[in-house]
């Protein structure tokens, strides 16, 4: 499809906060995602699963513009988000439109990517100070709040490397909210934290959860959490969307040979 | 340009040739040196390890130009009067070897443990470990840094120029004192050093250490 | 002339010695700060949207690495003037150093910023940060406790260099030695204390880099 078929903008009474339209990714000749069309409505939390290599955690990184894409546009709340109108037709984003259309989005890393040379709170302060330019004393408070929420205000001094995993994840979940996105990335958070720290991620993410009205998309393997807590499965198979449902309905009754064989796997290695 | 190396391209070309005298003397003189001093600072005898580390100290710690002067116009005072080729490539070649020395103590130190330990198991004489077993490994870890060491080398052999060796840097200083041609003059040394670094010493180091890589049966 | 020591004559040129000392620091100093300076700049230069300028930058740098800094030091002095720019030794011999080590420290510098892991920067990316802030508030500050004992190394070199600045006559240590050994016929002295003030200067400043290294990263938390 060339870009002047895509709409500069969806019409308002079509505006999921995510669209992937027709979002292709390689890396030469290797197909990461082949032609993927998904929506995520305001205040949804969809979870992506799939085997490794199934292109499910490049869908989040192009999300946070940490990979281009090589056909389709993205759209955020209507607007496109990888591409920009120039002279009535859309064309790739420059780095002024994809610092702008970011600022509404936060992402949280499977290997935390704290800042090592900062303390918790200073993790925290340093986006709304340098980027949102508020004050310190304001960054402050909004920090301070946002570790009491998860947890951390105690280690609030600490620099990352005296924090166990869980405690430098929960810390890393604080520091994105510090921005006050719409939307809020999880990619695989959990992956690399030892079994007993594991809950106490969760447990945080349930209550964002429960009580905030953030878009969320969550890549995980813990097939148990996602069940709990989201609103929709997304499963991904080779770059495809093979099967995607409510959870009751996907774990329950899967449609696809291909979401059965994965399932039973998971159980078979739990 | 092309005038001036019809006219003084033979003069250069005969710098250069003194240059890679010195270079191939000096290289000698510090691979001996850094040998010698590497293993002496491993020995298990005192003195030789003082003997080492000493020599080591001092000829990191102080400037090659303060070396070169030394051994040029002071050690004829103690009675070794050298002729000025002979201080040139002898003070290049041990400036070079103190930082070769420790380039040889660290690749013999990171040879895997379990090596000595085999040739300690078949009862080998500590010499016949370190020269059968050890130092054939460990000469492969050694050879990309003595590459970089030997552009070092080849740059401080520019400094006999100032005890009156005439090698290439002398040759463009003299050209320049009689003509002022100094862009010249000093742009084709730079020229012909960086050839020699890049053409011939780099290249030469890389074939020598994919085939030592071979001998060792890791390539 | 033969091997006899004379204190008379060491107290006679200590003072001069320990003058032209000073110099030598000064050279070293301010040669050092040009190179830590400039190398930083040549580092992230090499790392903007042209790899034109990438290319030119890294051949410009492999040639200066790779001849030798005495040589320099001659062409800046006597063709500076040759395109209407007289230096004094000074200036040139500090231009020259600074230059020819900035070469070797935007290495370390590069090697510094190639070792924040990848993570860092997609951190800085998700939290919307600009590419200035996250050189100067994220990467930077944590290259450079990694380039420290490489920068050290660096400073103890330009050290032991200046000496060649006696070619173009800068007062320095060797210089002031010359001069002592040709008007009084006596090197043995001279060139003796040059050596020892070069080493008692020298070691220290080593063992003082390892230190600062060590403080530098528990202050950082690394």
């Amino acid at each position: 499809m060339e870009l002047s078929a895509y709409p500069l903008e969806l019409p308002p009474d079509d505006r999921p906060m995510v669209r992937f339209m027709n979002v292709t990714k390689s890396y030469g000749s290797l197909v990461v995602l082949d032609d993927l069309n998904l929506d995520i409505q305001r205040g949804e939390m969809v979870s992506v699963i799939g085997p490794s290599g199934s292109g499910k955690t490049t869908v989040l990184r192009m999300l946070m513009t940490l990979e281009s894409i090589n056909g389709g546009v993205i759209y955020i709340d209507g607007k496109p988000l990888t591409h920009m109108e120039r002279k009535g037709v859309l064309v790739p984003a420059d780095e002024a439109h994809l610092r702008r259309m970011r600022a509404s989005i936060g992402m949280c890393f499977q290997h935390f990517n704290l800042f090592p040379h900062m303390t918790a709170l200073q993790n925290c302060m340093e986006g709304p100070v340098q980027v949102l330019g508020l004050s310190k004393a304001e960054a402050r408070d909004r920090s301070e709040e946002l570790l009491k929420m998860v947890g951390m205000i105690d280690k609030k001094d600490q620099h990352p490397s005296r924090l166990s995993g869980g405690q430098q994840q929960r810390v890393a979940i604080a520091r994105a909210l510090a921005m006050r996105p719409r939307i809020m990335l999880f990619d695989e958070v959990t992956s690399a934290l030892d079994p007993e720290v594991i809950g106490e991620v969760t447990e945080v993410i349930r209550r964002l959860v429960a009580e905030h009205d953030l878009t969320m998309l969550m890549v995980t393997h813990q097939m148990g959490f996602a069940r709990d807590i989201s609103d929709r499965i997304c499963f991904f198979y080779k770059g495809k969307i093979e099967e995607q449902a409510a959870p009751e309905q996907f774990f329950t009754n899967p449609q696809r040979e291909r979401t059965q064989q994965f399932l039973r796997a998971v159980k078979d290695a739990d | 340009m092309w005038d001036f190396l019809q006219t003084y391209g033979g003069r250069l070309a005969e710098g250069t040739l003194v240059t890679a005298a010195q270079f191939a003397l000096a290289t000698a003189v510090a691979l001996v040196a850094a040998l010698a001093a590497g293993l002496g600072r491993l020995s298990a005898h005192w003195p030789v390890r003082a003997a080492a580390t000493t020599y080591v100290e001092i000829f990191r710690g102080t400037s090659l130009l303060v070396q070169l002067y030394w051994i040029f116009y002071v050690l004829p005072l103690f009675g070794i009067s050298l002729p000025k080729l002979t201080a040139g490539f002898l003070s290049v070649g041990l400036n070079v070897g103190a930082y070769g020395a420790e380039i040889v103590r660290g690749s013999i130190l990171s040879v895997q443990r379990g090596q000595w330990e085999a040739a300690y198991a078949l009862s080998m004489s500590p010499w016949k470990r370190m020269r059968r077993i050890i130092l054939p490994q460990a000469i492969v870890l050694m050879l990309p840094p003595w590459g970089n060491l030997l552009i070092e080398l080849l740059k401080g052999t520019a400094l006999v120029a100032l005890i009156g060796v005439a090698d290439l840097m002398f040759v463009a200083k003299q050209i320049n004192g009689s003509t002022f041609l100094s862009a010249e003059a000093f742009g084709t040394a730079l020229v012909i050093y960086y050839l020699l670094a890049r053409v011939l010493i780099t290249p030469a180091m890389r074939r020598l250490e994919r085939s030592m890589a071979r001998r060792l049966g890791r390539a | 002339m033969t091997f006899d020591w004379k204190w008379d004559f060491v107290w006679e040129i200590a003072p001069r010695l320990a003058a032209a000392t000073l110099n030598t620091l000064l050279a070293a100093g301010s040669g050092y700060a040009i190179a830590l300076v400039l190398g930083l700049a040549l580092a992230l230069g090499q790392r903007t949207r042209w790899p034109a300028l990438t290319f030119i930058l890294r051949e410009t740098l492999e040639f200066i690495r790779s001849t030798p800094l005495v040589l320099q030091i001659f062409f800046i002095f006597y063709v500076g003037p040759q395109v209407g720019i007289t230096l004094s030794p000074w200036v040139a011999g500090m231009m020259a150093i600074g230059l020819h080590y900035s070469a070797y420290l935007s290495e370390v510098y590069r090697a510094g910023i190639e070792a924040v892991p990848k993570g860092q920067w997609e951190a800085c990316r998700a939290l919307n940060m600009t590419t200035r802030d996250t050189y100067a508030r994220i990467v930077l500050p944590q290259a450079v406790p990694q380039a420290i004992p490489g920068m050290g190394n660096y400073l103890v070199g330009i050290f032991k260099d200046t000496p060649m600045l006696s070619v173009i006559g800068v007062t320095e240590l060797m210089q002031t030695a010359n001069a002592i050994g040709s008007e009084t016929y006596r090197f043995l002295e001279p060139y003796t204390l040059v050596g020892v003030i070069f080493l008692a200067l020298s070691l220290p400043t080593a063992g003082l880099v390892r230190l600062l290294e060590r403080v530098l990263r528990r202050k950082l938390g690394m």
